[in-house]
């Protein structure tokens, strides 16, 4: 063998050793955890009827521990101003990837009902599996889908997309300080009006979440809004 | 049933490592951007055997939709850029 093989090989193998050596440990742990340890679980179910959810996952990520979720998603808006901080969104090339009769009939079926189901995760979050985050997804796809079927932005879509990409933060914040009017501190929410706070900041999230997603698919400001910037005199390049 | 359980398992432990690898090792980027999206599925199958639906609902969507297309998208650009790219025989 030659030496750059050589040296490949060592390489390769002080690192197969290297993950063995983490993962070993690892999974002595895990395999000597309890069968059914319970952790914080009687806790989080002792005060689920407070929490305004009925699910322990919702209860948790919403109410126990909303203020990561509000970091959560000021990350996520992070992340798209980032990505779209990098230029403007390539163009696509329409001659080389015509957009096939299947695929656009395909989308016309699949976008309604990826809306739909969405619509029903966000509702379905609160007493069984779903919530902001998957409905948040499930809309991220469908808007990739839309973008791949060749859906341009309108013009008069710049403001609206904008506003809907903070609407997520906006709306946790707003209500995680006025709850602080009622006499509680940041993000405690009442208890009779904990299940409706989390379905306004849920809602919120999600058209945020998936508005963010599939900005960050479309990886730039797309050129037609950039040309028509408020303030300009209609001049095109 | 247990026998059940453990048997479907391991198939599924078996499978991500095989299609982790696949995916790492081979030279075909397509393929391999492929073969990380059924990684990202059987991902979700593993979440649910671990009791968190949730988590599996939100892999699935993110990883085989949102991911997948970025890789694919970005395949796309690098593959536009460098015309002349030979490709290796094909394995999977």
């Amino acid at each position: 063998m030659r030496s750059r093989d050589m040296s490949a090989n060592v390489i390769r193998g002080s690192l197969i050793a290297l993950i063995a050596a983490l993962i070993a440990p690892l999974a002595w742990a895990v395999w000597s955890l309890p069968e059914e340890g319970l952790g914080l679980r009687p806790k989080v179910v002792m005060n689920l009827p407070q929490s305004g959810a009925s699910h322990p996952v919702t209860a948790v990520l919403l109410n126990f521990r909303g203020y990561d979720t509000l970091l959560e998603i000021a990350a996520l808006l992070i992340v798209s101003v980032g990505a779209w901080s990098l230029g403007e969104a390539q163009e696509t090339d329409d001659s080389q990837s015509p957009v096939s009769p299947v695929q656009r009939l395909t989308s016309q079926v699949l976008i309604p009902l990826m809306i739909l189901t969405a619509g029903y995760f966000l509702w379905v979050g609160t007493k069984s599996p779903g919530g902001a985050f998957q409905a948040g997804a499930l809309l991220g796809a469908a808007g990739v889908l839309l973008i791949l079927g060749g859906w341009t932005p309108a013009p008069s879509l710049h403001w609206p997309v904008r506003i809907s990409l903070t609407l997520g933060l906006l709306v946790f914040v707003v209500v995680g300080t006025s709850v602080m009017a009622a006499g509680g501190y940041f993000l405690e929410y009442p208890a009779s009006w904990a299940g409706t706070l989390i379905l306004l900041i849920e809602t919120a999230a999600t058209l945020s979440i998936g508005l963010i997603l599939t900005a960050v698919y479309v990886g730039g400001q797309p050129r037609i809004w950039i040309d028509h910037l408020p303030g300009d005199k209609g001049e095109s390049l | 049933m247990a026998a059940v359980n453990w048997v479907f398992d391991s198939l599924l432990m078996v499978n991500l490592l095989w299609l982790a690898w696949r995916a790492l090792v081979n030279p075909n980027l397509f393929k391999a951007v492929v073969l990380f999206i059924a990684f990202t599925l059987f991902l979700a199958l593993a979440w649910v055997r671990l009791n968190a639906p949730d988590v599996a609902l939100a892999e699935a969507a993110i990883g085989a939709g949102i991911t997948g297309a970025l890789l694919l998208t970005s395949l796309q650009r690098i593959n536009v850029s460098k015309p002349n790219k030979k490709e290796k025989p094909d394995e999977v």
